[in-house]
């Protein structure tokens, strides 16, 4: 790259914070570029039904998301599909530097979001994509009429695993607790599915397979007591963890790593924000999501305006036509 | 530009197996959707590599046959065959620059 291009907004992250963030940074008339490394969407991108979104019943999460990201392009959010190493305060501005060059900007919106956590047990690493996954919508109609284990807890434990009783013959849900964390309404589905049933108190231990998942090994966390069951797929829904390790020690974090901000998405550091998965005390919903990223850009809109006086690249491309 | 033909059970082995260049497939199916997002890219790539790669696709819902035979249990998966012979595989969505690597340490 020769040229070092100048933004008013970079976000960083194209889950539905950064795609938020981008649909009102544009129609701010800021010159907005949002930068993701993977697939627009992020999280939402592999959830197959989006239905706890106000306003749309029901949504395939990667048609909400490419429909957010229309949204924000058609008022002139550009987006690059690039990975960002390292963001530094300069001369007043921010340098973004990324994997196809670098970039200044006068506010940058952290957006990148969380990512699914591994087990971190033998033979998980080994079989990826050879059944273990952390998609079930992705990967369950490889299992057809064969057993799976669901691991965790939560929402997506059982939205996933509800999922793959569309194709598995049965699918145990392994979690280390006797009860799930998992919202009421999913529960009960789970509860009445007859594919579904429950290892309680449970965890895993071991993935066992040559070339294919072929078992697993599961531990009771109360007895100590090891069995191993005959399985073809092992998906993994244990929580994540945020993207904030590009960060380096620049921002703030808490213990979890979340980037701390304040009720504007500010951190301690001018021009740069945090919304969304990868900010600390955000409650991880779409819809909240959503919320952050607005609130974002309306801050970095405050910020631009306030220390910036007219002197932005929104206003030179508009001074000098693009050759 | 050559876009990336859909190949079959039935001719998996004149179109892939036996092509005389590198074959890079594309295993994916209509609902997957990290495998939309894989589509453009290899749309690009089969651009870039014009005359040195052959790039197809291969639906694994119409064609369990071969996905079986290569063991895919997850999509997208791509894969690089040389002389009939699998020389490199991406499991999951990567940005272009890693699917470049794959493809140039395969070549």
């Amino acid at each position: 790259m020769t040229d070092i291009r100048d933004y008013d907004i970079v976000i960083i992250g194209g889950g539905p914070a950064g795609l938020a963030a981008g649909l009102y940074g544009a129609r701010g008339r800021h010159k907005t570029l949002l930068i993701e490394k993977g697939v627009i969407g992020g999280q939402i991108a592999l959830t197959e039904m989006v239905e706890n979104y106000p306003g749309i019943p029901q949504v395939n999460g990667f048609d909400l998301a490419q429909t957010m990201l229309q949204q924000s392009e058609s008022y002139g959010m550009e987006t690059e599909y690039t990975e960002v190493h390292k963001i530094e305060q300069r001369d007043g501005k921010w340098l973004v530097t990324t994997d196809s060059g670098e970039i200044t900007t006068r506010a940058v919106i952290v957006t990148t979001g969380a990512e699914y956590n591994k087990l971190g047990v033998p033979g998980e690493e080994r079989l990826i994509g050879k059944g273990v996954s952390y998609c079930a919508t992705c990967d369950a109609a490889f299992f057809k009429e064969q057993a799976a284990i669901v691991v965790g807890g939560g929402d997506a434990a059982l939205d996933e695993g509800l999922f793959t009783t569309r194709y598995v013959s049965k699918a145990t849900v392994v979690h280390r607790r006797d009860a799930l964390r998992a919202s009421a309404i999913l529960q009960e589905r789970a509860f009445s599915n007859p594919k579904i049933d429950f290892a309680w108190n449970t965890v895993v231990t071991e993935i066992l397979g040559e070339d294919q998942v072929t078992g697993v090994r599961l531990k009771d966390v109360n007895t100590g007591e090891e069995r191993t069951m005959d399985v073809s797929a092992v998906f993994i829904f244990i929580g994540n963890h945020p993207n904030t390790d590009f960060l380096g020690d620049l921002v703030p974090v808490d213990g979890g790593r979340h980037a701390i901000a304040d009720d504007w998405m500010a951190t301690s550091l001018p021009g740069l924000f945090a919304a969304g998965d990868v900010r600390q005390n955000s409650a991880r919903q779409v819809a909240s999501s959503v919320g952050d990223g607005v609130t974002a850009a309306i801050a970095a809109d405050h910020y631009i305006t306030a220390n910036f006086h007219g002197d932005t690249a929104a206003a030179h491309a508009e001074a000098t036509p693009a050759a | 530009m050559a876009k990336p033909a859909e190949v079959t059970d039935n001719d998996w082995e004149t179109e892939v197996l036996k092509n005389d260049t590198p074959v890079f497939v594309d295993f994916w199916a209509p609902w997957c959707g990290p495998c939309r997002m894989v589509a453009p890219l290899v749309d690009e790539l089969s651009t870039e590599y014009d005359g040195k790669v052959k790039f197809v696709k291969l639906n694994t819902d119409d064609n369990t046959e071969t996905a079986a035979r290569y063991g895919i249990r997850s999509i997208p998966t791509m894969m690089v065959f040389k002389a009939g012979e699998p020389v490199g595989q991406i499991i999951g969505f990567r940005p272009k620059s890693n699917l470049k690597q794959a493809i140039d340490a395969a070549l």
